[in-house]
């Protein structure tokens, strides 16, 4: 199963290396991790897709807080969280294909933010089925490069 | 106060305590070896290889309580650090090692004798620090010393850039610490240590399985109340030898792959397992899925992240050990004869499985450590190597008192005892400190001699010598058909020999009636190390033997 965890890190040099250790050592999958500043400069967060069942999880949960330069570390279930994935796709287009392509651009709420002679690149802000969505739909027109942030995600509702 | 970064370095350790360090210099630690050059309240022991210097720090830490301090320079000074750190980390040693890095403005180049000294110790270390600044190294020092004693001990190492120990600073020590990530659990809670007591209560079958956090937290004496007012039986680790009386009724002594035959039937018997301050290794469980199959589990440690990582709990409690068994022996009901039955089926295995050995002619090592422990009455300091030396050390020798047994039980290092018992000297100069080693293992460390003889240290190296890496001959033996690829070692250098050109006294010993007098002769030598070269008998193996992979009552007993 997956989960998406929460670590909120004090913003020190090598504290993405603690944690990118930690996951290969253990054994622990990263599907995808995404760091960067909050609102406060001193503390960073990641965001971290793992696969694992509970115990899995649980574990992973009690060895990250044994680095002393995390500060906390907590689930964000889909049901209790916003989930986003930054992607861009540099799509093949021509004439007769960027009609269609951007079409399915609308469909999405994607944006298009290059315009080539033969190709555009398509920006989507979304969950991450979305986003694998829309990356199937443009397969066909042919993707010359692709990039994902992974995902980020914050709890819905009051933060106490 | 104006000072270098690395007379602030001094002066932060002397207010964390210290008053002894191991080390060896170099190039990019220099300006810290001339601080040292006119600092009188710390005194520093060269070592002749860093590794030295560590198992040194390891074990005078283990004997004293205390911090260890070693330093080292950068790159391979560094570097040969690591497999004492290694030790460290794995058996929760709180050690500070100081490392010379290279200048700041050379970071990242490849300069020479430069190397990521951080990027390499992360995942052997508790916390590690690249300090850059002089103005840095006064908190880093209190920090560092803080998060190696406190919680779950372990080491932590700070490495300083040439530049930062040359710069001065206005030296203020901190008196208070930032760590907000950092808060270990002391008291464990009153609900769980309720659950605890009630399933001990009502247990027919108790074994208490202590390890070494019972010793890191100094709760010997409440393991040994506990275990006296419920009346529990007590087996104890390798790390947890002398947590518990081993000439007391209620002693199992060890369990696990090479632990004793009642031991390991008492723990597959048990209905309640209570694990203090132990972490269910696999030398200890074997079989992990038929390890103790009729127990609940009470499972008391310091560290969260140990609780149900390789077994599942019925009763966690998070907490130091001391101060949760305080309220655990509150708790339990005070126990006449309930178990009289258990602890009988218990005597009953005591005496048709002792640990035993066939006696013959020849010079028995476990006879070495049997008379070890009677010329010393049992009063004494046994580092060991790692091997058969180890097990046999283990098995033979009564311990009684906590910090009396020194061993590297996680990480298995070979060469560790030697350096560990000149740590030892120093932490207890008046104690007889024995190293029990093995002909393979003495040879890793064997320079350490030197340090041993320029400093007077009286240490009793007691070399159990078969010719062999025996440990790994014997599951060649066993389990590949006696193939003996790379075992034999019959071409040792004479060490007593060694012993005498370091400067060092030298005996040989060949025959069982020698023993003793040599043991005494040894005993009386004062100013110097003294190495003993047992010929023992070439091929004894180390009984009762769990086969890896098999449930520890499913062992070899002869």
């Amino acid at each position: 199963m997956k989960h998406t965890i929460s670590v909120i890190v004090e913003n020190k040099p090598g504290v993405l290396h603690r944690v990118s250790g930690l996951f290969s050592r253990r054994g622990f999958n990263i599907e995808s991790l995404a760091v960067g500043p909050t609102e406060d400069p001193n503390i960073s967060r990641m965001t971290i897709e793992v696969e694992g069942d509970e115990q899995t999880l649980e574990q992973i949960t009690k060895q990250l807080y044994k680095q002393i330069d995390i500060l906390r570390v907590f689930d964000l279930p889909a049901e209790q969280s916003v989930q986003r994935e930054l992607c861009l796709i540099k799509v093949h287009a021509n004439e007769k294909t960027r009609g269609e392509i951007t079409q399915i651009v609308d469909i999405f709420k994607a944006r298009i933010v290059d315009v080539s002679e033969d190709s555009l690149v398509i920006e989507i802000s979304a969950e991450k089925e979305k986003v694998e969505s829309i990356q199937k739909l443009l397969e066909k027109f042919g993707i010359q490069e692709l990039v994902r942030t992974g995902k980020i995600a914050l709890q819905r509702g009051t933060t106490e | 106060m104006e000072l270098t970064g690395a007379e602030a370095l001094l002066e932060s350790l002397k207010h964390e305590g210290v008053d002894l360090v191991f080390g060896y210099p170099g190039g990019q630690i220099l300006p810290t070896y001339d601080a040292l050059y006119k600092e009188k309240a710390i005194r520093h022991i060269l070592t002749r290889h860093e590794q030295g210097a560590a198992h040194a720090a390891d074990g005078y830490a283990r004997v004293s309580g205390k911090v260890g301090v070693c330093i080292a320079t950068s790159g391979p000074g560094a570097t040969n650090l690591i497999t004492g750190l290694a030790t460290a980390y794995m058996d929760s040693i709180p050690m500070v090692a100081i490392t010379g890095q290279v200048a700041t403005t050379l970071l990242g180049k490849d300069s020479f004798q430069e190397a990521d000294v951080t990027g390499i110790t992360q995942p052997i270390t508790k916390h590690n620090y690249l300090v850059r600044k002089a103005e840095d190294v006064p908190r880093v020092v209190k920090e560092a010393f803080h998060i190696a004693r406190s919680g779950r001990p372990g080491p932590v190492l700070i490495d300083i850039t040439r530049d930062a120990q040359s710069q001065k600073i206005k030296f203020k020590y901190p008196d208070k610490i930032d760590l907000p990530g950092y808060k270990p659990t002391l008291k464990g809670h009153p609900r769980q240590i309720k659950a605890a007591a009630k399933m001990i209560s009502i247990a027919h079958k108790p074994v208490i399985y202590a390890g070494g956090g019972v010793i890191l937290s100094g709760a010997a004496k409440e393991l040994l109340e506990l275990a006296e007012k419920a009346k529990l039986p007590v087996t104890t680790t390798i790390m947890g030898k002398g947590a518990f009386p081993e000439t007391h009724p209620l002693a199992l002594h060890m369990l696990g792959m090479h632990g004793t035959a009642y031991a390991n039937y008492a723990v597959q018997e048990c209905d309640v397992l209570v694990a203090i301050g132990a972490r269910f290794d696999d030398r200890v469980t074997g079989h992990i899925a038929r390890f103790a199959p009729n127990a609940k589990i009470i499972h008391i440690d310091i560290d969260p992240a140990e609780i149900g990582k390789n077994v599942r709990v019925d009763v966690p409690i998070v907490g130091d050990v001391k101060h949760v068994l305080k309220e655990l022996i509150e708790a339990v009901e005070s126990e006449g004869e309930k178990h009289r039955p258990w602890i009988d089926q218990i005597n009953e295995w005591k005496n048709k499985y002792p640990l035993s050995y066939k006696k013959d002619e020849s010079l028995k090592p476990q006879f070495v450590v049997e008379m070890i422990h009677e010329v010393t009455k049992g009063e004494a300091i046994i580092c060991t190597e790692v091997g058969q030396n180890q097990m046999w050390a283990a098995q033979f020798f009564k311990f009684t008192k906590p910090r009396t047994w020194i061993s590297s039980g996680g990480l298995g290092t070979m060469g560790y005892g030697f350096p560990a018992a000149i740590g030892a000297q120093f932490a207890r100069p008046e104690a007889t400190i024995f190293d029990i080693a093995g002909d393979g293992s003495i040879q890793m460390n064997i320079q350490e001699m030197a340090t041993a003889v320029n400093n007077k240290l009286p240490i009793k190296i007691a070399v159990l010598n078969n010719s062999y890496l025996g440990m790994v001959r014997q599951w060649q033996e066993l389990l590949y058909e006696h193939r003996y690829s790379q075992t034999d070692i019959s071409d040792n250098p004479d060490l007593v020999k060694i012993a005498e050109a370091y400067g060092a006294a030298g005996m040989r010993i060949t025959s069982a009636e020698e023993v003793k007098r040599a043991l005494e002769e040894a005993l009386k030598i004062k100013d110097r190390p003294v190495l003993m070269d047992f010929i023992v008998a070439k091929e004894e193996n180390v009984f009762p033997f769990v086969p890896p992979g098999q449930a520890i009552n499913e062992m070899l007993i002869d």
